[in-house]
C-alpha cells in the first residue's frame, strides 16, 4: 500500500507546476500588502489617470482609506472627484460604457478583479510596455498586449518609449550571446527617447505602486487573513495536542 | 411506559425521555455499545472528516445565502459583496470553496480504502451503493454550486458538461434545454441551480448520510484484515477485537480532526485558490455568454471523467464520437455501483489477496490520478493517446475483476486482528 501512496503523491507533483503557468511575460514583480506608502502612492496613480475610464465597481473608498491608512478628509479632498460619490461608495466611473465601446472599440474593463484574473506580473508587464507604433490607430502598441485599444495614458510620465535595434540582457531565441559581453541583438527593445516626467526607475517604481494598489483592491482581506492565520493554527495545534494525550490515555486499555 | 425492551436511563429527565424517544437505546447503538474493530488504520479516518467537511459545506453554505443574489444581474456582484462587505463573508466563502474541494478529496480516499479493504464486500454491499449514491449526488451538487459565482468558468464549465445531455441520440437537445430551461445558459439556469443545490440535493445527501450510516451500523465495520469481528465475542457478547466508538474512537477521530483542519486552515488562509485548481482563474471574470474561454476546464474532483470523456475520439456501432464519450464517463461512475458483485474473492482486504488484485489497483489507481491530470490539460494527440490507455486499464480493473479475483491465490486470513 505504501508504494502506492508514493505513486499517487508522485503523480499528483506534476499538476501543481502547471497551474502557476500562463504566459510568460517581460517584468515580474511581487505585490507587498503591508507598504502602505506604496499602496497610497498606487491609489493615488489610479485614481488621477485610470480612473477616468477604469471603475472598480467593488471596491469602497472608505474600505481602501481604512486598509491603506488615508484619513477620510484627504480622501474626500483629493481622490473624490465626482460630486455624485460619497466617502462610501464604490469607486465608480461617470463614463457610459456604450459611449466608451464607441471611442475605443472596447469598453476598459472594470479593474477590480484584475490582478486575480490575469496575475500581477502581467499588469506590471503591460504598463511598462507600452511603445510608439504609427501603424495602430491611437499611435501606440503594446508588448504584453498585441493592439491593446487603450492609449498610452501614462506617457507623459514615462515619455515616449520606441521599438529599437539594440542589445540586450533577455535570451532572443535561436541566437547565441555575444562571447565578450554576453549580450543578444534583438529589434524588440524598448527604449525611452524623449524623456518624460519621471525617471525610468522612477517611473518603474510608480508602476510597481499602482500594481501593488491593484494587487490590494483584488482581495482587500488577504492581508487580514494573513495576519490572522498564525493565530488560528497555534490554536488548532495546541488542541490537536491535547487531543492526542487524551486519546492516548483512554486508548491505554486497548492491547 | 414505553418499550420494555429498549435500554432506558434509571431515572430522572433522562428516563422521562427515553419512555417517550429512545435516545439512550440509541446512543448505546450507534455509539457507546456500537463496537468498532480495535485496528483501524490512518486511513479509516476519512469518513468522520467527509462528514465534518458535510457540515461545513452545510453552515457556511447557509451564511452564504444570506448574501448571495442567484440572479443573472446580481450573482457575481454579490459575491465580491460577500468578500469585501460582509463582516467575515471572505472567510466564510473561503471555507465553502476550499471545503467543497477537501470533501472531494477526503471522499476519494474512503472510496480508495473501500477498494484496499474490500469494505463494499458482502455484507456491506447496501453500505457501498449507498456511499456511491452520496458520491453521485455530491457531484451534482459540487457541479450545480460552481454555476453560482457566475463567472466565466462556471459559465462555460455548465456550458460544457450541459451540452453533454445533447449528444443522446433522438431526445438530447430538447432535454439540454429542458434542463438549463432556455436556449442557452441564462438567469433562468441560475435559479434552478440555485434551488437545487441549496435545498434539494443537500435534503437528498443528508438523507444518504443517514441510511450509510444505518446500514453500516447493522453489518458492522470491515477493517484492514477484512475480518469479521463478530465471530469472537467474550461472554458479555462483545465482540473480543472490538472497542466502544464512544470514547475510543471519538478521541482518535479528534487527533485526526485536529491535523485535517490545520491543513485545511493552512490552505483557507494562505492559498485559497488553491494554486488555481479550488477556484479557477476565469472565475475572476463575470460569466459573458459571448465570449468563450480559450481553455475551459472542470474543477480538479471532475477531471478524470472528463479526460474519458474526451478520450473516446471515435465513433462506433454507429455511435458517434460524443454520444459515446458521454456513456464511457457514466459507465465509469455506474461501474462502481456494482463492484460488490463483480469480486470474488474469498478474502475482503488486499493484505490477503493475491498479487493480481494488487496490481491491478495499483494499477487502477495510477491510471485514475493520469487522467485528473490528463483532464486539467488541453488535449494534444500524444494525451489523447495517453488518456485512452488509462481509460482501458480503468475499465479493466472492473471488467477483469470477477477473473483474477477468482483465479488468484490468497494468503490465509487470520482467525483475530493483526493489530
Amino acid at each position: 500500500m505504501k508504494k502506492q501512496l508514493i505513486a499517487l503523491l508522485f503523480a499528483l507533483l506534476p499538476v501543481t507546476a502547471l497551474a502557476a503557468g500562463g504566459a510568460s511575460v517581460p517584468h515580474s514583480m511581487d505585490p507587498d500588502l503591508r507598504d502602505q506608502a506604496s499602496l497610497q502612492n498606487g491609489m493615488k496613480l489610479f485614481v488621477n489617470y485610470c480612473m477616468g475610464c477604469h471603475s472598480l465597481e467593488h471596491q469602497r473608498f472608505a474600505r481602501a482609506a481604512e486598509d491603506l491608512g488615508i484619513p477620510q478628509d484627504l480622501v474626500e479632498e483629493n481622490l473624490i472627484f465626482s460630486s455624485d460619490l460619497a466617502f462610501n461608495d464604490q469607486m465608480h466611473i461617470a463614463m457610459d460604457s456604450g459611449d466608451a465601446e464607441t471611442w475605443f472599440g472596447a469598453a476598459p474593463p472594470d479593474l477590480t478583479l484584475i490582478d486575480r484574473l490575469r496575475g500581477s506580473d502581467y499588469i506590471y508587464s503591460y504598463l511598462l510596455t507600452f511603445y510608439r507604433d504609427p501603424t495602430q490607430p491611437l499611435g501606440v502598441n503594446n508588448m504584453v498586449l498585441e493592439a491593446s485599444a487603450m492609449p498610452n495614458v501614462l506617457e507623459p510620465l514615462q515619455g515616449v518609449q520606441e521599438m529599437v535595434c539594440s542589445e540586450t540582457d533577455q535570451p532572443v531565441a535561436g541566437q547565441s550571446p555575444d562571447p565578450l559581453s554576453g549580450k543578444y541583438q534583438s529589434c524588440d527593445v524598448l527604449k525611452v527617447t524623449q524623456a518624460g516626467a519621471m525617471e525610468p526607475a522612477e517611473f518603474e517604481e510608480a508602476i510597481y505602486d499602482l500594481t501593488n494598489f491593484l494587487a490590494y483592491v483584488g482581495e482587500p482581506s488577504k492581508l487580514h487573513a494573513q495576519t490572522l492565520a498564525p493565530k488560528v493554527l497555534i490554536f488548532i495545534f495546541i488542541f490537536g495536542v491535547i487531543a492526542y494525550l487524551l486519546k492516548r490515555e483512554y486508548w491505554r486499555d486497548v492491547h | 411506559m414505553g418499550n420494555p425492551d429498549k435500554a432506558k436511563a434509571e431515572s430522572g429527565i433522562m428516563r422521562w425521555v427515553d419512555d417517550r424517544f429512545p435516545a439512550t437505546q440509541m446512543m448505546q447503538d450507534h455509539l457507546t455499545k456500537y463496537y468498532a474493530p480495535k485496528n483501524f488504520n490512518f486511513f479509516y479516518l476519512f469518513g468522520v472528516l467527509a462528514l465534518l467537511m458535510l457540515i461545513n459545506q452545510i453552515l457556511t453554505g447557509v451564511w452564504l445565502t444570506m448574501s448571495y443574489n442567484p440572479s443573472a444581474e446580481g450573482a457575481f456582484a454579490s459575491v465580491e459583496y460577500i468578500m469585501r462587505d460582509v463582516e467575515w463573508g471572505w472567510l466564510i466563502r473561503y471555507m465553502h470553496t476550499t471545503g467543497a474541494s477537501a470533501f472531494f478529496l477526503v471522499i476519494y480516499l474512503h472510496m480508495f480504502r473501500g477498494l484496499m479493504y474490500g469494505s463494499y464486500k458482502a455484507p456491506r454491499e447496501l453500505v457501498w451503493i449507498f456511499g456511491m449514491t452520496i458520491y453521485l449526488m455530491l457531484m451534482a451538487e459540487a457541479f450545480m454550486g460552481y454555476l453560482l459565482p457566475w463567472g466565466q468558468m462556471s459559465y462555460w464549465g455548465a456550458q460544457v458538461i450541459i451540452s453533454l445531455f445533447s449528444a443522446i441520440p433522438g431526445i438530447g437537445p430538447d432535454l439540454a434545454q429542458w434542463v438549463r430551461g432556455d436556449f442557452l445558459i441564462s438567469g433562468i439556469t441560475l435559479n434552478r441551480f440555485f434551488a437545487l443545490h441549496v435545498v434539494a440535493l443537500p435534503i437528498v445527501i443528508l438523507a444518504l448520510v443517514v441510511l450509510h450510516i444505518i446500514a453500516l451500523h447493522e453489518v458492522g465495520s470491515n477493517n484492514p484484515d477484512g475480518i469479521d469481528i463478530k465471530q469472537k465475542k467474550d461472554e458479555t457478547g462483545k465482540p473480543l477485537d472490538g472497542i466502544a466508538f464512544h470514547p475510543y474512537y471519538t478521541v482518535k477521530d479528534l487527533v485526526g480532526i485536529a491535523i485535517f483542519l490545520f491543513v485545511f486552515c493552512v490552505v483557507v488562509f494562505y492559498f485559497p485558490e488553491g494554486g488555481g485548481y479550488f477556484i479557477e482563474k476565469p472565475n475572476f471574470e463575470p460569466a459573458n455568454p459571448l465570449v468563450t474561454p480559450n481553455h475551459i476546464a472542470p474543477v480538479w474532483y471532475f477531471t478524470p471523467f472528463y479526460a474519458i470523456l474526451r478520450a473516446i475520439t471515435f465513433s462506433l456501432f454507429g455511435l458517434d464520437a460524443k454520444f459515446l464519450g458521454v456513456l464511457f464517463m457514466g459507465g465509469a461512475i455506474a461501474v462502481l455501483f456494482v463492484l460488490p458483485w463483480l469480486d470474488r474473492s474469498p478474502v475482503r482486504s488486499m493484505r490477503y489477496k493475491g498479487w493480481m488484485s494488487k496490481v491491478m489497483l495499483l494499477l487502477f489507481c495510477i491510471s485514475f490520478v493520469i487522467l485528473g491530470i490528463l483532464g486539467v490539460l488541453p488535449s494534444t494527440e500524444g494525451r489523447t493517446i495517453l488518456a485512452q490507455v488509462c481509460t482501458v486499464i480503468y475499465f479493466a480493473f472492473f471488467v477483469l475483476m470477477p477473473f483474477y479475483t477468482k483465479l488468484e491465490k490468497t494468503k490465509p486470513v487470520p482467525e483475530r486482528v493483526t493489530g
